[in-house]
């Protein structure tokens, strides 16, 4: 494990034991664990070994995170697997682990989710120490600005519960990135931020090993790709569902936007109909004079892009958990738009 | 034991004794939710900022013929003038734009128009907002003076009877302005 970089974090670390929340959601749930090491990642004694059964993965269609490196684990409780009925909303069992750990020249924090017993989710962060011996429970309302030297502008933000539950709560399973398209096969060679190796972990070796059960055949023989009219629009539209359909689609909360960036593999027509709302489909947000999400051949007048691109809190998207544009995806995400004017009506 | 035919009865008397019991007291909770919320919506000083001020004869009052329309689409708020400490907030006549450290805020639109109020909305986009002070529970933040750390303590059924009522209101078309950022972070080009 590299040598953490958070400096000046001991009044953080005193703050997080002594205020260290119960954010236990469900009723008779024991409380979270003070300690990283307590939640079953790590080997006895150890802030490295991974407990044997322990699967480390990688989604095709990463998140942005202000460019923080990370590293993915999932656990599922012994003899148990996920029902991928639906396919889209895949079914967890109850005591499942994830965890995500961000790092910056060495780990900040790690994020930690578990369904409790009675099939709620809970959300938990644990926050590095200097000397990457411990990491610690972060309050409930998250901790703005901690010195960290590597990230952006110096300073790194440790989301609230709240903020987990946002982004979280707003598709229709809390997983966001353990799925059926960002575990396919088939991956995307074009995907921003891609791991490039999947640490084994995908639709077929899960079926394989049984932890993947009724997941619709068709979705094994052939692998789920977004259908999309060119390698450029599949990475796009790949992005967005990763990096914003967790809150825009049509089915969540948000749905009274009708507008709908989330893949949907069981849906044939899903990237048809992602795209029906966007292109040249006004909203009601208006910037810089334009209401237009997506206006083709033109990505300075396309309030996506431009949103995409803003840092000013009243307007960035996403709204949390980024305070800086990630350019390698606007760059995509320019030249989609730029193409959409020579595609065929 | 019953037979089938004596338990079937039984199911058949049940069965239409809550039918019969069902609508009355549905409708009632239905009109003590509306009222509630009406009441609550008063109390709560939500007319204060949503609805425009006028001049009045009696000094300004909430013009009730805008209800909860929040800032008017057509009044186009100039540059607000940096108040000399300790003031710190500057309203428009209105009582609908607000300029302070967040930036410049306007009311929004509360009635259930559908593109520009809240007539797509859910009681969950109405709850989820005030309790975290987040545009529909999950985008931008909301800006002061609203009191959402105060808001965000009502019940969960003190908030769907305000949105019970909000949903009732006149429509009224106003497409609220987006917010403005602080002065200084726009000239930063942030």
């Amino acid at each position: 494990m590299p040598r953490a970089v958070l400096h000046g974090s001991l009044p953080l670390l005193l703050l997080a034991v002594v205020c260290a929340p119960v954010i236990a959601r469900a009723s008779g749930e024991a409380a979270l664990p003070e300690h990283l090491r307590d939640t079953g990642l790590y080997a006895d004694g150890s802030m490295s070994q991974l407990q044997p059964d322990v699967l480390s993965f990688s989604p095709q269609y990463p998140l942005w995170s202000d460019g923080a490196t990370k590293r993915r684990w999932i656990k599922l409780p012994a003899g148990t697997s996920i029902d991928a009925s639906r396919p889209d909303a895949w079914d967890f069992p109850r005591g499942t682990k994830l965890w995500k750990e961000f790092s910056h020249g060495g780990p900040v924090e790690t994020r930690f989710i578990e369904r409790a017993m009675d099939g709620s989710w809970r959300y938990a962060s644990y926050v590095w120490s200097a000397d990457g011996q411990d990491a610690v429970l972060a309050p409930a309302a998250g901790v703005r600005g901690l010195p960290v030297p590597s990230a952006p502008d110096g300073r790194y933000s440790i989301p609230a519960q709240d903020d987990c539950r946002a982004c979280h709560e707003g598709a229709p399973v809390p997983v966001l990135g353990f799925s059926a398209l960002q575990l396919s096969p088939e991956r995307d060679g074009q995907a921003p931020h891609a791991d490039g190796a999947h640490a084994g972990t995908d639709l077929r070796t899960l079926a394989a090993r049984g932890l993947l059960v009724h997941l619709p055949k068709d979705l094994l023989a052939s692998p789920p790709r977004i259908a999309a009219a060119n390698p450029t629009e599949r990475a796009a539209l790949g992005y967005l569902h990763a990096n914003c359909g967790h809150c825009h689609n049509d089915d969540g909360p948000l749905a009274v936007l009708e507008m709908s960036l989330a893949q949907r593999v069981g849906a044939k027509e899903s990237a048809g109909s992602v795209l029906r709302s966007l292109v040249a489909v006004s909203g009601q947000f208006r910037m810089s004079g334009n209401t237009t999400r997506v206006a083709p051949g033109e990505p300075d007048a396309s309030v996506l892009a431009l949103r995409m691109r803003s840092r000013d809190p009243l307007q960035q998207m996403p709204p949390l958990g980024t305070s800086a544009v990630d350019l390698e995806a606007m760059a995509l995400i320019s030249r989609w738009i730029e193409s959409l004017s020579l595609q065929p009506k | 034991m019953y037979s089938l035919k004596m338990f079937v009865r039984i199911a058949l008397v049940v069965a239409a004794s809550f039918a019969r019991a069902g609508d009355p007291p549905a409708a009632a909770a239905a009109t003590e939710a509306l009222a509630r919320g009406k009441y609550l919506v008063t109390v709560a000083g939500c007319n204060d900022c949503h609805t425009p001020w006028k001049l009045t004869p009696e000094g300004p009052k909430p013009d009730m013929d805008r209800m909860l329309s929040g800032h008017p689409e057509a009044l186009v708020m100039p540059a607000a003038p940096a108040p000399e400490q300790p003031w710190q907030m500057t309203a428009a006549a209105t009582n609908t734009a607000f300029s302070g450290p967040w930036g410049v805020s306007f009311t929004a639109n509360l009635t259930p128009d559908r593109e520009t109020g809240l007539g797509k909305w859910t009681v969950r986009n109405f709850t989820e907002t005030i309790r975290t002070g987040r545009h529909l529970g999950r985008g931008r933040e909301i800006l002061p003076p609203m009191p959402i750390p105060m808001y965000k303590n009502f019940t969960d059924e003190d908030l769907a009877a305000i949105f019970t009522y909000l949903q009732s209101i006149p429509v009224v078309k106003n497409r609220v302005p987006e917010p403005r950022q602080p002065a200084a972070l726009a000239t930063a080009g942030r």
